[in-house]
C-alpha cells in the first residue's frame, strides 16, 4: 500500500473533520499511540487516524472515504478485546464507537431493547435494571467492554453456562457493511426469515462491518440466586466436582474455577474472602425460581462435599456474593499484583478432559521457567491459562508465545478448540490451521469476501499469515484464501 | 510505508520512535527523580475506563486512565516528548482517582499524575503573570494563615461593600485575562470576621472522654467555612473527644502536591508533623477530603528523607477523616430527630482517596427522622477537584452539570457531603439552575441533630 503523504493527510484530516465536527479526529502521533493495543499488549499497531462517529451515516462516510483512498479500518470499542481484534493491523482509520452509547428505545412487555454500539455492557443492565430486567451476557470485563465489541467477538461470560452466548440474545442489527451501504439484519422479532445473517455477522471480529444499532433481548431478574463457594486443597478435586454436578443433571448458571494463584492475586486486590491456602476454588451459581432453589442448592453442595471439598459455604447475602463476584470478574487485572505482564489463552476442552489438560498445562509452563494461574469457566470447558511473564527480561515474550502454542495444540489434539470467546483475531490466526482444514478455511475466506470483498475492513485478522500457511504445510499452491486476494502479505 | 504495522515478538518493541532502549535495558521508571515505576504494574485491562469522567464524557482513550498511564509510562521512557497534546491530557485528568478504585492490579494512580504534575511544572512554569500568581498562591497565602485571612478580610469587603455586584453588572469581569473571568464567581461568599476567628485551642470533651484528637483546621477551610470546623469541634466534643487545634498548623500541603509544587508541599508536610506531634494527640482529624487522604499519604510523599520516613508514616497512620473517626463506636445522643430528605454525594477524595463508602451512610442512619435516598453516581467527580473548577472550566462545568441533574432527579431537600470544594461546587451548580435544594457538610447536619 502507498505510504499516505502528509498533504495527503492533511486534505483527509480537513475531509473527516467537516465530515464529524471538531474534536472527532486524532492524527497527533502521540495521541495515536495510546490506541496502539487492545488488553493484550503482546502486539501493536499505529492507525493512521481515529475518528469518533456519532450516527450511522457517519460510519458510512468514513467507510466509503477509506474505501475511496484504499485505506484499511477497523472499529474499535473499549479496547478490552484479548487477541488483538481492534488493532489497525495495516494502519488506516480506527474507527471509535465511543461515542455512539445511547440506549436507543427500550420494550419491556416484548424483553428487547435497542442500543448503539459504544454501549457499556453492564449500563445496560443498569438503565434496565429498576424495572426488574438485565441483559444476560456477562463478561468479566462487564464493567468496561461495549456491545459492538460483544457482538464481534460473540463474547461469553461466566452465565453462558446457563444463558448462552452473545449470539443468543442478539436479535437484530444495523449494520455499516464494508462498501458503505446501511442494511438490517435480522430485526426485533425471534425468527426472522431468509438467511441468518446476524447469526453470520455476529462473532465475524469486526470483518464484516460495524454494527451501528443492536437489538437486544433482556431478560426478568431471576427471582432467586443462590451462589456457592467450594474449596479444594487438590485441583483435581475440583474438576471432579465440575463433572459430578453435571452428573446430577444440575445446570448452574454458572461453574468458575479459581486457582491458587490466582486467588492470592484478587485476594491481594479487594480482599473478597477466598481462602489464599486453597489450591482450587469452585464459584458455583443457581438461579431461576424460588420454589426448589434450596434443594437444588443443597444438591450441589452435597456433589461438592462428595468430592472432596474441604469447605463449601454459601453466600449469606447480596454484598458477599457481589463481592465473590468482584474477585472472580477482576482476575486478569489482578494478575498485574504479581507480575508485570501476561498472556490469556482461551481454549476450549472438553469438560472430561479437564484434569488431564489442568496437568500438562502446568507442565508446559513450567518447561517454559513461567509461571501460570488458571481463572476460568469451568461449567463449559472454556480455560483461561494466564502464562505471567516481565516483557522487562530478555527473552521472556518469545518463551510467553511458545508455552502458548503448545497449550493451544493440547486444546486441539484433545478435540477441543483454540479460542472460546476471545476471538483469533490477530493473536491465534495462526493457529486456525490445528483445527480448521484448508477447505474449512477456504469455505470462510469465501463468506468473508461476499461481505468485505475489498479486504479493507479489518484486515490481518482470523486467517494464518503466509508464515502460518506454510507452516500449515498450505503453501504449495496459491492459497484460496489468497486467491481471494485476502491473504496477508507482511 | 506510513501505514501503523502488527509488531509481532519477537521485534515487539517499537512503535513511533527507534531510539528508545529494549525494556530490559531500563531501570525503574522515574521522571525527574519522581518514582513513577508503578506504571508497570498497569496490565492494560481497561477495565478502569467507564469508571473515569473523562473519559466517559469524551470517549478519547488519552483522557482514560490507561491512556495517561501510557503517556506517563512513555513520557518516563523517553519514548515521547511533553507535547502540548500530551500536557492537556494530563492537565484535563480531575485527579478524582476513580481509577484507582476500581483497579484490580493496585495502580497507584495518584502517585503517577502527581509525579506528572510536577514534571509538566518543571518543564512549563509559564509566564512571569502566572509564575507569580502561583508564588503567591502557594508560597505567600496558603503556607500563612495570618496572610491567608488578610487576604480573606479584603475579598469580604469586595464581597459585601458592593462592589462585587457593581463589577459583575458592568461586565468589567470580562476583561480578566482568560481563566480568571471564569474564578471569580466560584469565589465563596465568606462569612463574617466572627466566623473566621480561629477556632479555640481546646474544646473539651462533653461525657466521658474518648480519645484527644487535633483537627486540621485548614488553609482555606477556615477562612471560608470557619463555621464547618466549628461543627466538627462540637460533634467531636459530643462524641467524647477533647479536640485541640494547634495554632501553630499551617496548610497541609495537598494543593501544592496536586498542582505539582512538591517542594514546597514536602516543606509544609513537615510543619504539619511538627505541630500535631507537639500536641501530643492520638489522632489527627480533617474533615476536608483532600486534605485527609493527603495527610494519610505523608509516608510516601517523605519516603526518601530517611530523617522523616518513618515519623511521616506514624503520623500517616494516625489521621482519620472525620466520619471514619465518628463512626468508630454509635453515635452518643441523644439525637433530635431532622425531618428531611437528603442524598449524599461523595467526595472523590473521601470515596476514592481514603477509600470511606459506608461510614457517612452508617452516620446519616443514626439521625431520627431523615430520609436519605441514594444518589446516582455519587462516587463521580462533581467538577470541583481542588483548583480544576479553575483550570479547566469547561469540563468542569459538564460534571456540574451532569451531578445536579442526579442530585435534582433524587428530589432530595438538601444534599449532604464532606468536602468544602464540593460544596462551593454543588451550590453554585444548583443556584445556576434555580433549586431550592441546601448543600450541608455532614458535620452541619450531625450538629443540627444534636441541637
Ligand atoms: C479483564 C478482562 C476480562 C475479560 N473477560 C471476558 C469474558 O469473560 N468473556 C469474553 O468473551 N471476553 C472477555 N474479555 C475479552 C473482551 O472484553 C471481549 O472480547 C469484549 O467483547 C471486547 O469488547 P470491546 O468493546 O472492548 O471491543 P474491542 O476490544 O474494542 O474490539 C473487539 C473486536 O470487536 C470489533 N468491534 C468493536 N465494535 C464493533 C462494532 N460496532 N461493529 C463491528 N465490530 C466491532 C473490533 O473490530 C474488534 O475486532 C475480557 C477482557 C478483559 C480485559
Ligand atoms: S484497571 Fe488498572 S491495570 Fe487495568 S488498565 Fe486500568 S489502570 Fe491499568
Ligand atoms: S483520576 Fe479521575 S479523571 Fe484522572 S484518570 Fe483517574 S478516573 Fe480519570
Amino acid at each position: 500500500m502507498p505510504a499516505l503523504t502528509e498533504a495527503r493527510k492533511k486534505s483527509l484530516r480537513r475531509e473527516m473533520e467537516a465530515l464529524l465536527g471538531p474534536g472527532a479526529v486524532l492524527s497527533d502521533p502521540d495521541e495515536l499511540m495510546v490506541y496502539e493495543s487492545d488488553g493484550l499488549t503482546l502486539f501493536r499497531a499505529l492507525a493512521d487516524f481515529v475518528v469518533f462517529p456519532l450516527t450511522a451515516e457517519h460510519v458510512a462516510a468514513l467507510v466509503r472515504l477509506a474505501q475511496r483512498e484504499g485505506l484499511p479500518f477497523v472499529a474499535r470499542g473499549a479496547g478490552t478485546g484479548l487477541s488483538g481484534g481492534c488493532l489497525p493491523a495495516e494502519g488506516g482509520l480506527v474507527i471509535s464507537l465511543m461515542r455512539m452509547n445511547r440506549v436507543l428505545e427500550v420494550d419491556y412487555d416484548n424483553q428487547l431493547a435497542v442500543v448503539e454500539p459504544g454501549l457499556v455492557n453492564l449500563h445496560l443492565s443498569w438503565a434496565v435494571g429498576a424495572r426488574g430486567f438485565y441483559y444476560a451476557p456477562d463478561p468479566s470485563s462487564q464493567q468496561a467492554c461495549t456491545i459492538g465489541g460483544n457482538i464481534a467477538n460473540n463474547s461469553g461470560g461466566p452465565h453462558t453456562l446457563k444463558y448462552g452466548v452473545t449470539t443468543n440474545h442478539v436479535l437484530g442489527l444495523e449494520v455499516v457493511l464494508p462498501d458503505g451501504e446501511i442494511v438490517w439484519l435480522g430485526g426485533k422479532t425471534r425468527d426472522p426469515q431468509g438467511y441468518d445473517l446476524t447469526g453470520i455477522f455476529v462473532g465475524s471480529e469486526g470483518t464484516f462491518g460495524i454494527a451501528t444499532k443492536i437489538v437486544l433481548r433482556i431478560l426478568r431478574q431471576p427471582q432467586a440466586v443462590r451462589t456457592v463457594l467450594a474449596v479444594f486443597n487438590e485441583i483435581d478435586q475440583a474438576s471432579e466436582a465440575v463433572s459430578a454436578i453435571i452428573a446430577r443433571g444440575l445446570i448452574p448458571a454458572a461453574m468458575e474455577m479459581i486457582d491458587q494463584l490466582t486467588i492470592q492475586a484478587v485476594e491481594d486486590a479487594f480482599g473478597c474472602g477466598y481462602p489464599r491456602d486453597a489450591a482450587a476454588a469452585l464459584l458455583i451459581e443457581m438461579d431461576g425460581l424460588a420454589a426448589g432453589m434450596d434443594e437444588q442448592a443443597a444438591r450441589v453442595i452435597a456433589a461438592c462435599r462428595e468430592t472432596g471439598a474441604r469447605e463449601v459455604r454459601l453466600a449469606r447475602d447480596e454484598a458477599e456474593r457481589q463481592l465473590l463476584w468482584k474477585g472472580r470478574k477482576s482476575a486478569f487485572g489482578a494478575y498485574g499484583r504479581i507480575s508485570p505482564a501476561y498472556l490469556v489463552m482461551d481454549g476450549v476442552i472438553p469438560r472430561t478432559r479437564l484434569p488431564y489438560v489442568l496437568r500438562r498445562v502446568n507442565e508446559i509452563v513450567a518447561g517454559y521457567g513461567l509461571r501460570v494461574g488458571n481463572v476460568f469457566h469451568a461449567g463449559d470447558g472454556n480455560l483461561h491459562p494466564n502464562i505471567l511473564y516481565d516483557p522487562r527480561k530478555p527473552g521472556e515474550e518469545q518463551r510467553v508465545v511458545a508455552a502458548g502454542g503448545e497449550i493451544l495444540k493440547v486444546c486441539a489434539e484433545v478435540g477441543g478448540s483454540i479460542s472460546g470467546e476471545h476471538g483469533i483475531g490477530l493473536e491465534k490466526r495462526d493457529y486456525m490451521p490445528l483445527i480448521f482444514s484448508e477447505a474449512d478455511l477456504g469455505c470462510m475466506a469465501r463468506v468473508k469476501r461476499a461481505f468485505n470483498p475489498t479486504g479493507l475492513c479489518n484486515p490481518g485478522k482470523i486467517f494464518p499469515s503466509r508464515k502460518g500457511c506454510a507452516e500449515a504445510g498450505f503453501a504449495s499452491r496459491p492459497h484460496p484464501i489468497e486467491e481471494a486476494g485476502l491473504a496477508q502479505r507482511f | 510505508m506510513a501505514h501503523g504495522t502488527a509488531l509481532e515478538p519477537p521485534q515487539g518493541a517499537g512503535g513511533p520512535t527507534a531510539r528508545v532502549p529494549a525494556p530490559w535495558e531500563m531501570g525503574p521508571l522515574a521522571l525527574h527523580g519522581h518514582d513513577v515505576d508503578g506504571v508497570n504494574r498497569c496490565v492494560h485491562c481497561g477495565l478502569c475506563l467507564a469508571s473515569c469522567p473523562t473519559f466517559s464524557l469524551l470517549g478519547t482513550e488519552m483522557d482514560s486512565p490507561r491512556g495517561r498511564i501510557v503517556l506517563i509510562k512513555s513520557l518516563a521512557e523517553g519514548r515521547i516528548e511533553l507535547s502540548d497534546s500530551t500536557r492537556a491530557h494530563l492537565d484535563l485528568c480531575l485527579g478524582c482517582r476513580a481509577c484507582e478504585t476500581v483497579c484490580p492490579s493496585g495502580v497507584p494512580y495518584g502517585q503517577l499524575i502527581e509525579a506528572a504534575r510536577a514534571e509538566i511544572e518543571r518543564r512549563h512554569p509559564g509566564g512571569p503573570v502566572r509564575r507569580l500568581f502561583r508564588w503567591l498562591n502557594f508560597a505567600v497565602l496558603l503556607p500563612h494563615p495570618r496572610l491567608l485571612g488578610l487576604a480573606a478580610t479584603g475579598l469580604r469587603c469586595y464581597q459585601v461593600s458592593g462592589l462585587q455586584r457593581v463589577l459583575r453588572a458592568s461586565g468589567l469581569l470580562r476583561l480578566l485575562p482568560g481563566p480568571l473571568a471564569a474564578w471569580e464567581p466560584l469565589l465563596p461568599r465568606l462569612p463574617p470576621a466572627a466566623a473566621r476567628a480561629p477556632l479555640p485551642e481546646v474544646t473539651h470533651a462533653e461525657g466521658q472522654r474518648r480519645a484527644r484528637v487535633g483537627l486540621l483546621t485548614g488553609c482555606i477551610q477556615q477562612v471560608a467555612f470557619g463555621t464547618q470546623n466549628r461543627a466538627t469541634a462540637r460533634v467531636l466534643a459530643r462524641n467524647g473527644a477533647e479536640v485541640l487545634a494547634p495554632r501553630a498548623q499551617s496548610c497541609c500541603g495537598a494543593l501544592h502536591a496536586h498542582a505539582g509544587e512538591d517542594g514546597l508541599a514536602r516543606d509544609l508536610a513537615r510543619r504539619t508533623i511538627e505541630a500535631f506531634e507537639a500536641a501530643g494527640v492520638d489522632q489527627v482529624i480533617a474533615n476536608t477530603s483532600g486534605c485527609g487522604a493527603h495527610m494519610k499519604s505523608y509516608g510516601m510523599l517523605l519516603a526518601s528523607d530517611p530523617a522523616w520516613r518513618a515519623r511521616a508514616a506514624r503520623f500517616a497512620a494516625r489521621v482519620r477523616d472525620v466520619s471514619e473517626f465518628l463512626c468508630q463506636e454509635p453515635l452518643r445522643g441523644p439525637l433530635q430527630p431532622v425531618a428531611r430528605t437528603v442524598t449524599y454525594h461523595d467526595p472523590c477524595h473521601v470515596i476514592h482517596g481514603q477509600k470511606i463508602r459506608k461510614e457517612p451512610r452508617a452516620l446519616l442512619a443514626q439521625i431520627p427522622g431523615l430520609r436519605v435516598v441514594e444518589l446516582s453516581e455519587a462516587d463521580w467527580c462533581c467538577g470541583s477537584a481542588g483548583t480544576y473548577n479553575l483550570t479547566q472550566p469547561e469540563m468542569a462545568q459538564r460534571l456540574q452539570e451532569r451531578k445536579i441533574a442526579h442530585i435534582r432527579a433524587t428530589g432530595a431537600e438538601a444534599v449532604v457531603t464532606a468536602n468544602p470544594g464540593c460544596i462551593i461546587q454543588i451550590a453554585q451548580g444548583l443556584q445556576a439552575t434555580g433549586a431550592p435544594t441546601r448543600v450541608m457538610h455532614i458535620v452541619e447536619l450531625l450538629d443540627e441533630a444534636y441541637r
